[in-house]
């Protein structure tokens, strides 16, 4: 080799950069692609729940006393005569430019009813999240730093009770303790009937709005009606949360580091919060965005008992009223979220966590 | 040679012999451990309950009493009676067949064809494996739930198709284990001297492949049961499930939506079936994991 050893050096070290970012830039790819594919999944499942299962679409429509002509040209208006992959084709280049198709229920257009119902559902999660992190994480470190006392064993129940318990079932139980008997929160809604439509919606989360309008009472108003259901939500999430950060602890407090700082006299309340609690942070977040996801999914159930006007109910009335184009944007909007939520939390942890890259 | 010698044998003399001593241990094990043997005390008395079910329940499950009906729990009624004067007490002792039928079914039909397909995918390796876990993971990172009621409003609401729709959505987890534990045992030595002599590809997955995963999809299913009667009582709750008059728990509660802010018990009391059966699952699964598969014990 005849070349100056410094400029191989160089070329070496600009090698290993420029295959570093090459390699970061496949992973980013790889992510795009898996997603991207993950959703196409997702619209071959709706597409197929929707024009696959049903045993005739056109007769849905038309009813089953329509004549043949008029049943023809509906088959036809629908689409329904070209082949399965031409229907796949079409249906994914409608979503694509965000056309779900009409509401039979409400008259509306799906994505308009969807962007209507939406930030109901966000608000009342974003809390019930919240909640859940709040309490889950610090009970569940105490829970681990000290096994057998009666806090673990309340986190443990907790923990089997979110796993046993339908959250619907708790919401009704919660709503004739405290709504009925107790009266501490509102009822069903997210205001008492009548201060509704008082606020002008900005945003769309009742709370950001009435607070932007200056409209106080209205906002303690439906702080009182949020209450019940987030908690609701946030106690599935905290039953979660705990377990998972109880059991991140219990695997951080038996490594040896742990029993160093011990025998360097760190005090306790140190080794816990900062030489067991830090290394968990980011496996805590993957756990907190599964767990976000998941009340999504859960705030489906919530929302039918609380009466609550987000995607989770108008998914359960179309469900009811057989209006399909809704039931399948709404399946659409919810799992799409949830799948984002899902790849997010799993390509965070790989980029936060120095052990995973 | 009492019973127990002959099942605790070092070296059983038949196949039937090993596996009813396998089956010895781990029923002992089982039993040292509090919970897991509350948790089978439950499901025990669940498909005592099912079974008895005509003996048991001190009235019809649909009789009418008008007379008699929103009355709070009482003597003659444990748990009250609901809106046309059901005794609910009997109608969630014959709930229990309608979730104990939901449940066999799910597994009966999701963990099988879970299993095949992983064991598939993990045997052959290659397109067939990137294909059939391609098609896994779709499943696996969409909502359980919001799929399960799609497939429903689909498909028409009715217990079959609750069964159906719970079933389509909880195989994806069965296949995964399933491939995960081919891919351990697909190159070890048993395999390939069963290849060499001239087994075909489904004689080996089927014969010496599937059985080893058993243990693992066992522990899994049962786990998994308690998110099984969750969400049929759901889609019951929501109306997509069994119909009335159908004493089925989550369409109890349903209809106790109505009277829940002054007659609390006919949503309340299917409600406690629900979780006591959960949570039997629940304690049975976390038993027989702690003894099938000690690596991943007290997680």
């Amino acid at each position: 080799m005849s070349q100056n050893p410094t400029t191989a050096a160089t070329l070496e070290v600009a090698g290993a950069a420029s295959r570093r970012t090459r390699r970061r830039l496949l992973a980013v790819l790889g992510f795009v692609a898996t997603v991207l594919l993950t959703f196409l999944g997702l619209l071959a499942i709706t597409f197929f729940i929707g024009r696959v299962i049903p045993i005739d679409p056109v007769l849905a429509i038309v009813g089953d006393r329509a004549s043949n002509e008029v049943y023809q040209a509906a088959r036809v208006a629908m689409g329904l005569d070209q082949p399965l992959p031409v229907q796949f084709f079409h249906y994914v280049v409608n979503v694509f430019s965000g056309d779900l198709g009409q509401s039979v229920s409400t008259g509306r257009s799906v994505v308009e009813d969807l962007s209507r119902f939406f930030p109901a559902t966000l608000e009342m999660a974003t809390i019930g999240i919240i909640i859940g992190v709040v309490l889950g994480v610090p009970l569940g470190v105490i829970a681990a730093s000290r096994q057998g006392s009666i806090i673990d064993q309340i986190i443990r129940v907790v923990g089997l009770l979110g796993y046993s318990m339908p959250a619907f079932w708790l919401g009704l139980v919660g709503l004739a303790l405290f709504y009925a008997r107790l009266r501490w929160v509102g009822g069903p809604g997210r205001l008492d009937i009548f201060y509704d439509g008082l606020v002008q919606p900005v945003t769309g989360l009742l709370l950001v709005d009435s607070l932007l309008a200056g409209e106080i009472e209205i906002f303690w108003n439906a702080v009182t009606h949020l209450v019940l259901p987030a908690s609701v939500l946030g106690f599935f999430s905290l039953a979660y949360i705990a377990r998972m950060t109880r059991s991140f602890m219990l695997d951080q407090l038996s490594q040896e580091f742990v029993t160093t700082a011990r025998v360097k006299g760190v005090p306790e309340r140190l080794v816990i919060w900062r030489h067991a609690f830090n290394p968990i942070r980011v496996p805590l977040i993957t756990v907190i965005g599964l767990s976000y996801a998941g009340l999504l999914e859960g705030s489906v159930m919530i929302e039918t008992v609380f009466s609550w006007p987000g995607i989770g109910n108008y998914l359960t009335t179309a469900l009811l009223n057989a209006d399909m184009n809704a039931v399948l944007g709404s399946t659409l909007v919810i799992g799409a979220v949830f799948i984002f939520i899902n790849k997010i939390s799993d390509v965070l942890y790989r980029v936060l966590d120095p052990r995973a890259r | 040679m009492s019973t127990r010698d002959w099942l605790l044998e070092d070296s059983p003399h038949s196949r039937l012999q090993a596996n009813a001593g396998r089956a010895y241990r781990v029923f002992t094990a089982l039993l040292r451990n509090p919970l897991s043997v509350l948790g089978g005390l439950i499901i025990l008395i669940l498909v005592l309950t099912a079974l008895l079910a005509p003996w048991l329940a001190p009235y019809s499950s649909t009789g009418q009493d008008l007379a008699n009906r929103l009355a709070p729990p009482s003597g003659a009624h444990w748990m009250g009676t609901d809106e046309l004067g059901r005794d609910i007490f009997s109608r969630v002792i014959w709930g229990s067949q309608i979730t104990l039928t939901i449940v066999g079914l799910v597994a009966l039909i999701s963990a099988p064809l879970g299993l095949l397909l992983g064991a598939v995918a993990g045997y052959f390796g290659g397109w067939t494996d990137r294909v059939l876990m391609g098609i896994t993971d779709i499943f696996l990172s969409m909502p359980k739930l919001i799929l399960a009621l799609a497939f429903v409003a689909a498909l028409g609401p009715g217990i079959n198709n609750a069964i159906i729709a719970i079933a389509i959505t909880s195989w994806p987890a069965y296949a995964r284990i399933a491939r995960a534990e081919t891919l351990t045992i697909r190159n070890s030595e048993f395999i390939a001297a069963v290849q060499m002599q001239g087994a075909s590809p489904l004689r080996v997955i089927v014969g010496h492949v599937l059985p080893l995963c058993t243990s693992s999809m066992i522990i899994r299913v049962t786990l998994d049961m308690a998110g099984v009667i969750l969400t049929a009582a759901g889609l019951g709750f929501i109306g997509l499930g069994a119909q009335p008059p159908l004493p089925e728990w989550g369409a109890m509660i349903s209809r106790g939506r109505t009277f829940i802010l002054d007659q609390w018990w006919v949503a309340t009391m299917p409600g406690f079936a629900i979780i006591i059966v959960s949570l039997g699952f629940c304690f049975l699964g976390d038993g027989l994991r702690d003894v099938l598969d000690p690596k991943s014990e007290g997680k």
